[in-house]
């Protein structure tokens, strides 16, 4: 399941919506991105404040969806949750919330860092950083990709 | 064609979003970007520096060699800094 949406998320109570009803669920992992205060996300500026994360309506939708789909063909999930936020966020606000949930760990946690390192590189977001020095575009970065290339090879282990 | 802007592409060509006829000569994404820069200054500011360009057509990432139709929806945007 995938959503895009302006408004903040209780994880609490998307967590237990997701496993509820499911006693083959065995682990459920999550990660919560959140807005940085301080060094630039690129470090090309000194200070960032709030950011303003701008979207692809329609691509975004269908590339995060993508993107589950690519988590559930490489390991066995019993659910899965991408919700993630565009608009304007302070800092200390959430940006993101990726959770996985499978009979095993192993799964649930790889392939919560998989969908974590892919929207990073795959999801048609841009975000622009309120610095000192004025509005900055954060620039994508050779990690990023990195991040995303260790997944180029699948798992040896699925399960 | 609909054409789409996005981040810092969008402020130098000065708007989101423009339905354009192109002409039947241009088949792929580059030729699509050789004849917008020819549109006007912000076109060929935006669309200048090729290794900091993406594209999409009908929402999935494309190279620039990919083909181009007067019925697809291109996008142009720098890359990806979700998550």
């Amino acid at each position: 399941m995938i959503r895009v949406q302006r408004k903040d998320f209780d994880v609490g109570a998307e967590i237990a919506k997701l496993g509820a009803g499911n006693h083959a669920i065995g682990g459920i992992a999550s990660f919560i991105g959140t807005v940085r205060e301080g060094a630039s996300h690129d470090g090309a500026a000194s200070h960032i404040g709030a950011i303003t994360l701008e979207h692809y309506p329609g691509m975004t939708e269908r590339q995060l969806k993508a993107i589950e789909g690519e988590a559930r063909a490489r390991w066995t999930l019993d659910a899965c949750l991408i919700i993630h936020r565009y608009g304007r966020l302070e800092p200390g606000e959430r940006i993101v919330l990726v959770v996985t949930a499978s009979s095993h760990r192993q799964a649930a946690l790889e392939s919560c860092a998989f969908l974590i390192d892919w929207l990073k590189t795959k999801a048609p977001f841009w975000k622009l950083e309120d610095t000192a020095e004025g509005a900055h575009w954060v620039e994508a970065r050779a990690s990023d990709d990195q991040a995303t290339a260790r997944w180029q090879t699948p798992p040896k282990a699925a399960e | 064609m609909k054409l789409l802007y996005f981040a810092w592409l969008r402020q130098r060509i000065g708007h989101t979003a423009e339905e354009i006829a192109v002409p039947p000569e241009i088949k792929t994404v580059r030729e699509l970007i050789v004849w917008l820069k020819a549109r006007g200054p912000g076109y060929a500011a935006a669309l200048d520096d090729l290794s900091v360009v993406r594209a999409a057509v009908n929402q999935d990432y494309v190279p620039l060699d990919h083909p181009v139709r007067n019925a697809d929806e291109v996008a142009f945007f720098p890359p990806v800094t979700g998550g």
